[in-house]
């Protein structure tokens, strides 16, 4: 190799740079904490968490630039995140600390190398790729945990969302609140047929009053769910169709004609007993108006 | 006519036959259900035939017409027909592939079946 002399070779670049941020660790934190505090990043925390969190985001920083093992970086962000997400703190904040970090490391070797340019190049071609690596890793890893977290909460939405309650001998209600996807269409059918079974259903009454609209797929599903259900021996009472979804159903031309509508719950309710043979009436004493 | 193990039975219970299938028949084994039920239900004059396919996790296009013309047929020899059991998966299967039982009547199983045997046949009897 024909180089100009230089003090050190690449392949003492980074333990040498390394020396020098573990060297410099007290101030350059101490600097990095002030921009994020200037930055109103992570505000969610206190002085004393921030304290800590930045030192262990640092060490474990430098360590990256050591070892380019960023498998324990990943372990930290991910335990991090799992920690701070309940507290609101949001991707850009997290992004913003670790990005201001690689900056004033980036800026104190700037001080350092500043004399002699060519060496000032070859570290930061050094240091680059890996702190990007290491935004990159923390971005991620906090991602990841939020989507975690987020399909978590929808599992257990999707859980809660169609109960299937038996109200009287042989009659089943399912409410169906809020938008009905695709999934929660094929969950709702295979509880429904399945609960049938269960309870020896003879009719159901379900009632999508808390139901905004629908699309043609999910219309055409509840239609075959209905069929499905008389195959079982079961007949079903649909309530509560909303302006929009009554219109939407006509409008793509959904086979209607063997489904049995009633405008709210209670009128199904009452159809529903009827069908079944059950009268319901007040007795003369108390609750009448 | 097919040799071999009979793979469904056809019992009498009063004026009705009571048909299982107890595992997933090929085409040629539906066709000699088909053949002795409708004959049974001449021979033991049975007013009401209850199938029962609780046993079968699936029902193709050729069971379900099957099971479908059963009812016809046994319509024109003077029963009527209920299928019973069919299973959740099955009877979203059989929707999602537009299939259905047409004119047949279903119920949830056996009990039932017969319960509704004896709701459909009784305005024939009282006459």
């Amino acid at each position: 190799m024909t180089e100009r002399a230089s003090v050190v070779d690449d392949e003492g670049l980074l333990p040498q740079l390394v020396a020098h941020l573990r060297e410099h660790r007290t101030r350059l934190r101490q600097e990095w904490a002030g921009r994020i505090h200037e930055a109103h990043l992570l505000q969610a925390m206190t002085a004393q968490e921030m304290a800590a969190e930045t030192t262990s985001v640092y060490d474990n920083y430098v360590e990256v630039l050591e070892t380019g093992s960023v498998e324990a970086l990943q372990h930290y962000a991910r335990d991090l995140s799992e920690r701070i997400i309940p507290r609101g703190v949001e991707t850009h904040e997290v992004v913003g600390i670790v990005l201001l970090l690689r900056d004033v490391l980036a800026r104190s070797l700037f001080e350092k190398y500043q004399r002699d340019f060519p060496l000032l190049n070859r570290v930061l071609d050094a240091y680059e790729p890996a702190a990007n690596r290491i935004a990159n890793t923390v971005a991620v890893s906090f991602v990841d945990e939020r989507e975690r977290v987020i399909r978590q909460q929808q599992d257990s939405i999707r859980e809660l969302s169609t109960p299937v309650l038996p109200v009287r001998e042989r009659l089943l209600i399912l409410p169906i609140i809020g938008v009905l996807d695709q999934q929660r269409a094929r969950q709702l059918t295979e509880q429904l047929l399945t609960g049938i079974r269960r309870h020896r259903a003879k009719v159901v009454v379900i009632d999508i009053t808390g139901v905004p609209d629908v699309d043609e797929t999910v219309a055409n599903h509840l239609v075959q769910t209905v069929d499905a259900s008389r195959l079982m021996g079961a007949s079903v009472i649909i309530t509560g169709l909303s302006p929009l979804i009554a219109q939407t159903l006509v409008t793509i031309g959904v086979d209607l004609s063997k489904m049995n509508t009633i405008g709210d719950l209670q009128g199904g309710l009452e159809e529903a007993e009827r069908l079944l043979g059950f009268a319901v009436t007040r007795d003369g004493g108390t609750g009448g108006p | 006519m097919t040799g071999g193990p009979r793979l469904f039975s056809i019992l009498r219970q009063g004026a009705y036959l009571i048909a299982s299938i107890h595992t997933a028949l090929d085409d040629s084994q539906l066709l000699r259900f088909q053949q002795d039920l409708v004959e049974r239900i001449g021979r033991d004059r049975a007013r009401g035939v209850v199938i029962d396919v609780a046993a079968l996790d699936v029902l193709d296009s050729f069971a379900s017409r099957t099971l479908r013309d059963i009812g016809e047929m046994a319509r024109l020899r003077g029963a009527v027909t209920v299928i019973v059991g069919i299973q959740p998966d099955v009877a979203f299967a059989m929707v999602r592939l537009g299939m259905d039982t047409g004119s047949v009547s279903t119920a949830l199983d056996l009990e039932e079946g017969l319960l509704f045997l004896d709701r459909a046949t009784s305005t024939v009897r009282r006459r």
